[in-house]
């Protein structure tokens, strides 16, 4: 029930983009079109499934205060946590290689489409938010650190895929010039976001 | 990219003064026609999470201008140095390696408002200001264009950030950096405080409407 609890709270409730503003640059720029919005939405999915739990296990096998203990006593006062953002974003960016090794030799017409955007899911803050807010809420383990970040994921993909949505249908309205492209932009994700806010409150 | 520059090179170019006409738009642009957030769109993420006091705003567009002035300072000193094979890491190395440096001093400091900025001190590495102005500009010219670009856009970014919290602090708890500024006659009358502006969401909406003044006034921005 924790599972279930913990993913639906990181699509709807704590959506990284409706709540947090995670990706938000990403978001913004692959959005044109559904095909590459469902592209990068997916490759999210996929980066933030792993980052968070290869994360989660740096956390509290290397970098806590005390988590060094399995080496030996000599170890049980070392506290690395100051060297996080740097481990963090090392892992992310080795696995986003992998991520787009992998799309380029399986899905080369994807791999076209999403571009120079694959290379920049690793400065995609969703993905370092995932991961710094995994260490800040403490998962008790490695299972809901897992589940949070493919949760978050699926919100993510949900946001972006919508909004490419209301894009492509928004080209034939008659918005206001100094409004159009990214003003209108900002005003819908807005609006979505005061829309997901219903969510709030739910508990399973 | 920035390859080989031979000394002959950096010999012929002519002496320019420190403030010439160039340098200046440099420190001026981000500003209005090329603003990072509203024109360029970059660092949108941490840009619209902590507008909602105006104290946070200038804690964190303080950090980011520090951040950028010494990362574009670094990166364009290492440019010729730098395989660009490798360059992406190296950025990431330097602007993690500042990162970590404001984490701490925020924390010795500022205690109260780096709990509440959380991991958006941290989300400065991802920040695509800084990866966009290096990658773009840092990484072809030389130290001191460089810092002035990271100035003007730190500037620029810094500016949206303190506009937007002050209109949402002021409406959504009738206060600037803290303190009361609606006299109590006020509520008096009857005058509520807009908690919808301190919600995420209006965020969005307040940035996309400051994009809507911007480009009403300063037409060549506007798309399509």
């Amino acid at each position: 029930m924790e599972y279930v609890n913990i993913f639906v709270k990181g699509i709807f409730i704590e959506n990284m983009i409706f709540a947090y503003f995670l990706g938000m640059c990403s978001y913004l720029a692959v959005s044109k079109t559904v095909k590459t919005g469902v592209g990068l939405g997916i490759a999210v999915i996929f980066v933030l499934g792993i980052t968070v739990p290869i994360n989660y296990l740096l956390e509290n096998y290397v970098l806590k205060e005390g988590a060094l203990a399995w080496l030996g006593d000599d170890f049980i006062d070392v506290d690395l946590s100051f060297l996080g953002f740097i481990l963090f974003i090392a892992v992310i960016a080795s696995m986003v290689q992998l991520v787009e090794m992998a799309v380029e030799k399986f899905a080369p017409a994807l791999y076209g489409a999403l571009g120079i955007f694959l290379p920049l899911i690793a400065v995609n803050c969703a993905i370092l938010g995932g991961a710094l807010f995994m260490q800040e809420r403490q998962y008790v383990n490695i299972g809901e650190a897992t589940i949070f970040g493919l949760g978050s994921g699926v919100g993510w993909f949900l946001a972006i895929v919508a909004i490419a949505a209301i894009r492509e249908k928004i080209r034939y309205s008659n918005v206001p010039p100094a409004l159009r492209g990214l003003g209108i932009t900002f005003i819908i994700t807005g609006l979505m976001g005061i829309a997901f806010m219903s969510f709030m409150g739910i508990e399973l | 990219m920035a390859d080989e520059v031979t000394i002959e090179e950096l010999e012929k170019e002519p002496k320019e003064p420190l403030f010439s006409k160039k340098n200046k738009k440099l420190l001026s642009d981000p500003l209005n026609d090329d603003n990072p957030i509203t024109v360029q769109v970059l660092g949108i993420c941490s840009a619209l999470a902590i507008t909602v006091q105006v104290k946070q705003a200038v804690v964190m567009s303080v950090s980011v201008l520090f951040v950028m002035i010494f990362a574009n300072l670094i990166i364009s000193l290492l440019r010729n140095y730098i395989p660009t094979r490798v360059r992406i890491i190296v950025q990431l190395v330097v602007v993690a390696a500042l990162v970590i440096l404001v984490d701490q001093i925020l924390k010795a400091f500022v205690y109260d408002v780096s709990k509440q900025l959380s991991v958006f001190v941290g989300l400065i590495i991802t920040n695509c200001i800084i990866m966009g102005r290096l990658e773009a500009f840092a990484l072809a010219n030389k130290p001191w264009p460089s810092l002035l670009d990271g100035v003007g856009n730190a500037a620029g970014y810094g500016l949206i950030l303190i506009v937007v919290a002050f209109f949402r602090e002021l409406l959504g708890s009738g206060k600037i950096y803290g303190y009361n500024v609606i006299p109590d006659v006020i509520y008096d009358l009857g005058y509520e405080n807009n908690g919808l502006m301190i919600l995420s969401p209006m965020a969005l909406i307040a940035v996309g409407v400051y994009i809507w003044i911007q480009r009403s006034w300063n037409t060549k921005l506007i798309e399509e």
